[in-house]
């Protein structure tokens, strides 16, 4: 039609374009997005990157150090260690993910139903809240784990949990002020249910601190994973995780073979690294202070 | 001419809370409160725009607030189409708010910057009607042509839009649904003065088309003069006067109405015009009141005025609180 071609010209100059092109001039949060970009695509491509089966062992290679054939070298079964990285880069960001996206929706759900209802329904959330919060994290996680088992899921879940407090206070803070803007009362008066008011107008408009708190999150879902599975609460064998393949490399190291718990171990800090770069990063773009800078 | 809206003895108590509270509360005393509007009625007909006029502070958008039940009213009534809205809640009163809409002072903070000038106007006519979604989008374009503002805006944000524009667009959300009622809470005062003249003769424009009943709130008397029929003068959280607006600006009769009028500035130098200048403050709204709400700041003041003025009928359709009247 004549008019849909009207208005697809004056399109509005695209905000997205703008901020790419300024979170590329920062170098370094660029290159650890192209960090996690490979790491993800390896992660989910696995059984085609990999060059190896990762439970398959070489018998002619046991303990293998990094070489032409094995590129990070082989564990005491003979079983490539690049692919097991690669594989259990699998586990550790479905887990953090799955961690962070449902602690995410959780908290921000009840952030925003404290923060526009308030009352007493704002002082049982916070409370409860607080008192998730007075727990040290990793404590936590621990004790949930230990509790209901270490699957899968119950590690997200022990996760997740711990990450909640954290997004509700977010959210419970952005709704404080939003819910006062005028376009929430205009919304009101246009006649929007407070369902729809919250999540239409008033949610999305609280989104970009929530963008930064779950970058910086996934770092520490994983980080708080590897250390759950090195101490054997987390992820067990046969299935395998950055932490724990550390710890178990921690425990051949007396055969010198040092390449089992370093390379695990660097696929941590750089993913860590790089969620946390990309975080401070989309904080300092996301601010409404630095804008035009 | 029907009446569409009648407020009756409208009031609306912001209580204080913290230590004058409690204080209050270990005296005895009735609990502090700002009263923000302390009895308050007026109705305004089919097609017709009241013009609620009065200082900063004095009460008016806190009556606009409470009309569209954004506040709920301490207490009295809200009668619009026959009901009274003060008594409705939850989904009935939502249905009525098809009837019943709103333009609001700051042009940017009321438009969400999330939602394109399409989604926003199109969201009335979502929630209240059963249109086909291309029934909608036409209604739309019919809408948004109406307030001026062309297709290629359509897709906007609210950012990439001028001041002007906004206010347009804020004025098409209000009247995608034909509503009877429109609040209009100083709708120009954050426009430059350019843009004022335009927006006031759109509105005036679309009251004429579709029938449209104003309650035009402003503390511009010179927009007030052009655009409403009867104006309505308030001063700390009451009526005080109340005329057709020929007959109030040629014939104040409140001494606070004349401060007024008389504090409007004229092009003309040569200009002799009658000169009452109130003296000191408004007075706290939290301080219960005896008396003429104007005592104390009152040229003409008398023994009389320490009792309450009833609102008195002094020519036909002009009412005035003073006892000096």
């Amino acid at each position: 039609m004549e008019a849909a071609a009207d208005i697809a010209e004056a399109a509005p100059p695209a905000r997205g374009a703008r901020f790419w092109r300024r979170l590329r001039r920062n170098r370094l949060s660029f290159a650890a997005l192209w960090v996690l970009a490979a790491i993800a695509l390896a992660a989910l491509l696995a059984p085609w990157v990999a060059p190896f089966d990762p439970n398959l062992p070489d018998p002619e290679a046991p303990l293998a150090p990094p070489g032409w054939r094995h590129l990070l070298g082989t564990d005491l079964y003979g079983r490539d260690q690049l692919s097991r990285i690669i594989h259990a880069g699998r586990v550790n960001l479905l887990i953090a993910g799955g961690a962070t996206l449902g602690a995410l929706v959780l908290g921000a759900v009840l952030g925003a139903v404290a923060g526009y209802r308030g009352g007493w329904l704002d002082q049982v959330v916070m409370r409860a809240t607080d008192s998730i919060m007075a727990f040290p994290a990793f404590v936590l996680a621990m004790g949930i784990t230990a509790a209901i088992g270490n699957s899968l899921l119950n590690v997200a879940i022990a996760i997740g949990v711990t990450q909640v407090p954290s997004y509700v206070r977010l959210v419970r803070g952005e709704m404080l002020r939003v819910r006062e803007m005028e376009y929430a009362e205009a919304a009101r008066t246009v006649g929007n249910p407070d369902r729809r008011i919250v999540l239409v107008h008033l949610l999305p408009n609280c989104i970009p601190p929530l963008i930064v708190q779950a970058t910086l999150a996934m770092g520490y879902a994983i980080l708080t994973l590897a250390a759950l599975s090195y101490l054997g609460l987390g992820i067990r064998p046969p299935q395998s995780e950055w932490g724990q393949m550390t710890a178990e490399g921690a425990s051949e190291i007396v055969t010198g073979a040092w390449w089992l718990f370093l390379f695990p171990g660097l696929a941590i800090v750089v993913t860590v690294l790089a969620f946390n770069l990309l975080g401070d990063a989309l904080r300092d773009l996301l601010d409404p202070r630095m804008r035009g800078l | 001419m029907s009446i569409v809206l009648r407020v009756e003895r409208l009031v609306r108590h912001f209580p204080l809370r913290g230590p004058a509270a409690w204080a209050a509360r270990w005296r005895g005393a009735p609990p502090p409160a700002v009263r923000a509007v302390d009895g308050v009625s007026f109705a305004i007909a089919e097609g017709e725009t009241l013009g609620l006029v009065g200082e900063s502070g004095c009460g008016k958008s806190t009556v606009a607030r409470c009309v569209l039940r954004l506040l709920d009213p301490t207490s009295g009534r809200i009668e619009f189409e026959g009901e009274d809205l003060a008594a409705l809640r939850g989904d009935a009163l939502r249905r009525r708010r098809e009837r019943l809409q709103m333009v609001f002072q700051d042009p940017t903070a009321s438009l969400n910057p999330r939602l394109s000038v399409r989604d926003m106007v199109e969201e009335p006519l979502r929630l209240h009607t059963r249109l086909a979604p291309r029934e909608r989008q036409a209604r739309v374009a019919e809408v948004l042509e109406e307030v001026g503002l062309g297709r290629e805006l359509m897709d906007r944000y609210p950012h990439e839009l001028s001041g002007g524009q906004r206010q347009r667009a804020n004025i098409a959300r209000a009247i995608a649904t034909r509503p009877r009622l429109v609040v209009l809470d100083e709708p120009t005062s954050a426009l430059d003065v350019s843009l004022r003249s335009r927006v006031i003769l759109l509105l005036e424009r679309l009251r004429e088309r579709h029938a449209l009943s104003y309650l035009f709130i402003s503390h511009d008397l010179a927009t007030v003069k052009y655009l409403a029929q009867r104006v309505a003068v308030m001063y700390l959280g009451s009526v005080v006067e109340e005329a057709p607006t020929t007959e109030l600006f040629a014939r104040p009769l409140h001494p606070y109405t004349r401060a007024l009028i008389a504090a409007v500035p004229v092009p003309d130098p040569e200009a002799r015009r009658e000169r009452l200048v109130l003296s000191g403050e408004i007075p706290s709204p939290i301080a219960p009141r005896r008396g003429c709400p104007l005592r104390g700041r009152c040229p003409l003041e008398r023994e009389a005025c320490a009792a309450e003025p009833p609102l008195r009928e002094v020519a036909p359709g002009h009412r005035v609180a003073c006892h000096l009247v």
